[in-house]
């Protein structure tokens, strides 16, 4: 294990991008080998890491540590766990899609190497165990999408490109300012550290005063990002004007930068403070689960209707997060690699509609199940698991999260499982308007799907289909950090031991043993028994 | 020599009326004097020219230059001017890095500034880190120059010999021991540069520029004037570094004192253009010869703020209570009106002129923190930012064309198809302007931002991170337009078609109907090299910036 793998797994993007960028630009086909080559090495090495990970361990394995800048105490500290692993694969494996599937229109160089650029920013972000270093791939993460939206988006992209940009960079002002307030009101006598584990130590110091609002900083942050409800505006013009490739990392990526640093740096950090808390972003995560899907069902545009989708996501895997219940917890990391899947694929097919159609206009659109009928099959299925049907990924990640939150916050859940019709309602009307009826004009002449766009679907409706079927390799890897970061939780705040009424069996929270509670087993069971 | 001058000039002006106490004085071998001095004539000032061999070096160039100028024939060979000034900057660099190791002004190995020229100047490491700053600001400009005044056709030695006097002005400014030895600096500084605003004489505005900096320097220097007299009628003496001792030592009625720091503050506040001194700066940076601007920008800032810190943090730091308020308010305002008023301009050099003024404002976040890591990263933003704004006004000056015809954001749409390199560069400076990571912007960013939340200034940290955020839209909007192609009549796909001008008529709406004819851009390869040392600089100590944050930090352990 001496080999750096997670530093390659940054660097290697990176070298990749500069290699691209180097290439001349007469010729193309060399650029787009190179990042092609470079993307699928990527993936390769986090699949080898996937093979070393340790099942079982809560701890963050790989850990590399250098020190990076002495004089601010910041260091190269980089380490994966649970949490952050099923994401950094589905990043490794969802870029080389993006990257080789969509058609790039005009200047595929550049395109490409602001992409490996992406990519080692957002495997960055996953990996980063020092808040500077945190702070600096989360930020870096902005430019690339920012050109790509700029560069290679629809009519309104410069609009929305800055929008993105400036939502995103006045969210960060916050978790700045929070990062370094908290690094210096722990540091004991001067002993500054920007490191995860040192600082989580010394959290504990602070008033509650102090963690509430420098969580609430951080939250701001990440809740622009993620979209939480009513800092979401910037997602639909965004995900709209972005190439297909840039919605595809948007929805798959980096909207999960947002969900991961609630879950490793505002719940890990501030558990008290989260705790408190939670009750508000909950509220927040249930009313844009409603209130994305009424407004994506009312959606003209089968892309805007899509982005605000990914706004109702998002709120499940909150809820998940925010419910500090083992279960909860789980299905929420589960989700955000479900969505990733659902919805990127879901943008892939948009995509090739747009591409074949130059519209993307519901009403526009019609009857293509006749013209298209292998097409029309993959996007249902692929809004089946979107929707959360038994047997497809998306229902254990939100099964999961709904147990999870009615243990503890019962009405929430309540109110949240309606999210699941609504997504229903939006999803299968959208794919009937689209896809049902006779079709006229230039629908009737549609191609279908050519061998390159199902070779660019396959290893995503594999991923699907596994995730909905077989989950426990994925569980067992996600759940000891998760119980890890549940068990702190509850040392900090022993009052939210409470075990709810009438739910039997399922406890507020297990310790170690307690990892096949019958939610887990039971959702994994249920989802084997309904399997195509 | 003129630092001979200003030294006798300034050895009276304070010791000569002193009515305290101590009426002993020594000259040491070393140079430094012991007590007040109360007979100047007297008295014999041993200047040690090795401690200021930058300052006279600078001089010493521009004397040179001018001799030559007067012995050769009128057409000389193409930057020769610009050869020698190099060759001075660059002796001047080397001097200065020589310097930086105490042990040779300091044998005794005492960590202790030494004061020289008789007290009027003061060199430690802070002294030298300012050097080091301004002669790479000089040589920076001096190559980002000769293209544009041969382009302009403008050619001559008097350009470069005004930015050496110029430099060395600032040089002084802050290596001052002395309030009146700051004025003098100010002035050396200021005057050459009312002088290089009016640089080009068929431009109108170039004119214009200087007039108006003229008249409002004037009115500043009255003001500092002022201001240091009114310090001098409360503590009796115009020295920092006695400043500093009476103050330590006696209870002093506030409202003089006070009122002279402030219109102290607000004379250097004007050469460093805070918010509300800055209303010269867009038609002065607008108007003046590109390469004048960058120079301006580079030089006048980093000489205002060096006396401003030398002189709040090591005349007055016993008063910090009372100033600190007053820098905090300056700092938000400057800030705020950069960065909201860059937004609104569709001139590339006027809207780098309030990139510059919220530059400042970041400046100033550092010094108001009144601590070791605030001082520190005030002068790492300065290093950072001569860096960027040299390199960014270097590409203007490049993209303008003859007559600066092309300031407006219309001139750089499409250079990215132009010249991708050249486009790349502006770009990468851009984002560092905005704080992006892996660049020195984003490290003195946060640089600054650390030390003001480590006095527990939140409210101030996050207005400056809002205020980068809003620049960010202003420093995009040039990048947007580079990688925008200019409007052809038949856009190839359907994605790119109406974006053009649509998208970008949301972003100003700038009347940009008329393309701008696709003349190439000619970059002399005197500014490729300035360019490639920018570049390597921002990202390179933006990757590592180790070496560069302890250069900081050494240059602020005196105080």
């Amino acid at each position: 294990m001496n080999f750096p793998i997670l530093t390659t797994l940054i660097f290697l993007p990176a070298a990749g991008a500069l290699a691209v960028a180097l290439v001349p630009t007469t010729r193309e086909d060399i650029a787009k080998a190179v990042a092609f080559v470079v993307a699928v090495a990527e993936a390769a090495f986090a699949a080898f890491m996937l093979v070393d990970f340790k099942a079982g361990e809560a701890g963050f394995q790989f850990v590399s540590r250098q020190n990076w800048i002495p004089n601010f105490v910041i260091s190269w500290h980089l380490g994966v766990d649970g949490i952050s692993l099923f994401l950094v694969l589905l990043t490794a494996g969802i870029f080389p899609i993006a990257m080789a599937g969509p058609k790039i229109h005009g200047q595929p160089k550049q395109f490409l190497a602001w992409m490996l650029l992406l990519e080692a920013a957002c495997i960055g972000t996953f990996l980063a165990l020092d808040l500077f270093v945190f702070f600096i791939m989360f930020e870096l993460t902005l430019v690339p999408m920012y050109f790509l939206i700029s560069g290679w988006g629809y009519t309104n992209r410069v609009y929305a490109a800055l929008k993105f940009f400036i939502f995103t960079l006045a969210g960060s002002a916050f978790l700045l300012v929070g990062i370094l307030a908290v690094v210096f009101l722990t540091a004991p006598n001067g002993h500054l550290s920007f490191d995860l584990i040192d600082v989580a130590r010394r959290t504990s110091q602070l008033t509650q005063t102090e963690q509430r609002l420098i969580f609430l900083g951080f939250i701001i942050a990440f809740a622009v990002k993620t979209p939480l409800f009513p800092l979401h505006t910037w997602l639909p013009d965004a995900h709209t004007e972005a190439p297909t490739a840039g919605s595809v990392i948007l929805a798959a990526v980096l909207l999960k930068l947002g969900t991961y640093g609630m879950l490793r740096f505002g719940v890990f950090l501030f558990p008290k403070a989260a705790v408190d808390l939670g009750p508000i972003l909950l509220t927040a995560a249930v009313i844009g689960m409603t209130y994305g899907a009424i407004v994506a069902a009312m959606q003209k545009d089968l892309k805007r209707l899509i982005a605000y989708s990914s706004v109702a996501h998002l709120g499940f895997i909150v809820l998940g997060i925010f419910a500090f219940t083992s279960q909860g917890l789980s299905g929420g990391v589960l989700q955000m690699v479900n969505h990733g899947l659902s919805t990127g694929a879901l943008f892939l097919l948009v995509g090739m509609i747009y591409e074949r159609r130059h519209t993307r206009q519901i009403a526009e659109l019609h009857g293509l199940q006749k013209s298209v009928p292998i097409m029309a099959a993959v996007f249902l299925f692929v809004m089946m698991s979107s929707v959360g049907l038994p047997g497809l990924n998306g229902f254990v990640g939100e099964f999961l999260t709904l147990i999870g939150t009615f243990i503890t916050h019962r009405w929430w859940a309540v109110v949240g499982s309606t999210g699941v019709i609504l997504a229903a309602v939006y999803l299968l009307w959208a794919y009937q308007r689209v896809f049902h009826g006779v079709p006229t004009g230039d629908n009737a002449t549609m191609l279908d799907m050519t061998l390159r766009e199902k070779a660019m679907m396959a290893p995503l409706i594999v991923g699907i289909v596994f995730l909905g079927v077989y989950p426990k390799p994925v569980l067992d890897r996600i759940q000891p950090s998760v119980d890890h970061l549940v068990a702190h939780v509850i040392h900090v705040d022993p009052s939210l031991h409470i075990p709810a009424k009438g739910v039997g069996p399922v406890v507020a929270v297990g310790p170690a043993d307690d990892v096949d509670s019958p939610a887990v087993t039971g959702a994994a069971a249920s989802a084997t028994g309904v399997a195509p | 020599m003129m630092t001979g001058l200003l030294a006798a000039l300034a050895g009276q002006a304070a010791p000569g009326t002193t009515s305290t106490t101590q009426p002993s004085c020594q000259v040491l071998p070393s140079g430094a004097v012991n007590g007040f001095c109360t007979n100047a004539k007297s008295l014999h000032i041993p200047i040690q020219y090795r401690f200021i061999m930058p300052e006279l070096i600078l001089i010493g160039g521009a004397l040179i230059i001018l001799t030559i100028s007067a012995l050769l024939p009128k057409r000389s060979r193409r930057g020769f001017w610009m050869l020698l000034t190099v060759v001075t900057g660059l002796a001047a660099f080397a001097w200065s890095a020589w310097l930086w190791h105490p042990f040779i002004w300091q044998p005794a190995h005492a960590l202790q500034p030494a004061l020289v020229v008789g007290n009027a100047l003061v060199l430690d490491r802070y002294t030298v880190f300012f050097a080091l700053l301004i002669s790479s600001a000089v040589v920076l400009s001096a190559l980002v120059a000769d293209g544009y005044l041969r382009r302009e056709g403008l050619d001559g030695p008097e350009f470069y010999v005004l930015a050496l006097f110029s430099a060395s002005g600032a040089m002084i400014m802050a290596a001052a021991n002395d309030l009146i030895v700051v004025f003098l600096g100010l002035e050396i500084l200021s005057i050459a540069l009312y002088i290089m605003a009016a640089y080009h004489r068929r431009r109108a505005e170039s004119g214009e520029a200087s007039m108006k900096y003229f008249i409002l320097g004037a009115f500043s220097s009255a003001i500092f004037l002022y201001g240091v007299a009114l310090c001098y009628g409360a503590t009796g003496t115009t020295r920092l570094s006695e400043i500093a001792l009476f103050l330590a030592q006696n209870h002093v009625p506030k409202s003089i004192l006070l009122a002279g720091v402030v219109l102290v503050i607000v004379g250097l506040g004007f050469k460093v253009a805070a918010v509300p001194f800055h209303t010269w700066t867009p038609d002065v940076y607008q108007g003046s010869p590109t390469p004048a601007t960058a120079f301006m920008a580079a030089v006048a800032k980093a000489g205002g703020f060096a006396a401003l810190i030398r002189v709040l943090i090591g005349a007055f730091a016993t008063m910090s209570v009372d100033w600190r308020p007053v820098i905090w308010v300056l700092a938000a305002l400057t800030l705020l009106v950069g960065s909201v008023l860059a937004i609104v301009q569709t001139d590339v050099k006027r809207m780098l002129a309030y990139s510059s003024i919220s530059h400042a404002g970041y400046v100033l976040i550092g010094l108001q923190a009144a601590s070791a890591a605030g001082t520190a990263g005030a002068l790492f933003y300065l290093f950072s930012y001569v860096f960027m704004v040299i390199g960014s006004f270097a590409i203007v000056s490049v993209v303008s064309g003859k007559g600066e015809a092309r300031n407006d954001l219309g001139g750089f749409r499409g250079l990215a198809q132009r010249r991708p390199g050249l486009a790349l560069t502006l770009t990468i400076l851009l984002l560092s302007q905005a704080g992006v990571p892996f660049t020195t912007g984003f490290l003195a960013k946060f640089y600054v931002v650390q030390a003001a939340v480590g006095q527990h200034q939140y409210v101030l940290a996050v207005l400056a991170m809002l205020a980068a955020a809003v620049a960010a839209f202003f420093y995009l909007r040039v990048a947007i337009f580079m990688y925008t192609p200019p409007p052809a009549p038949d856009e190839a796909d359907g994605q790119a078609t109406g974006s053009g001008t649509g998208g970008l008529a949301v972003l100003g709406g700038l009347a940009l109907a008329a393309p701008p004819e696709t003349t190439t851009v000619v970059i002399p390869s005197a500014v490729t090299i300035a360019l490639t040392i920018c570049l390597a600089f921002t990202v390179g100590f933006g990757i590592w910036p180790t070496p560069l944050i302890d250069l900081a930090r050494h240059a602020t352990l005196f105080f």
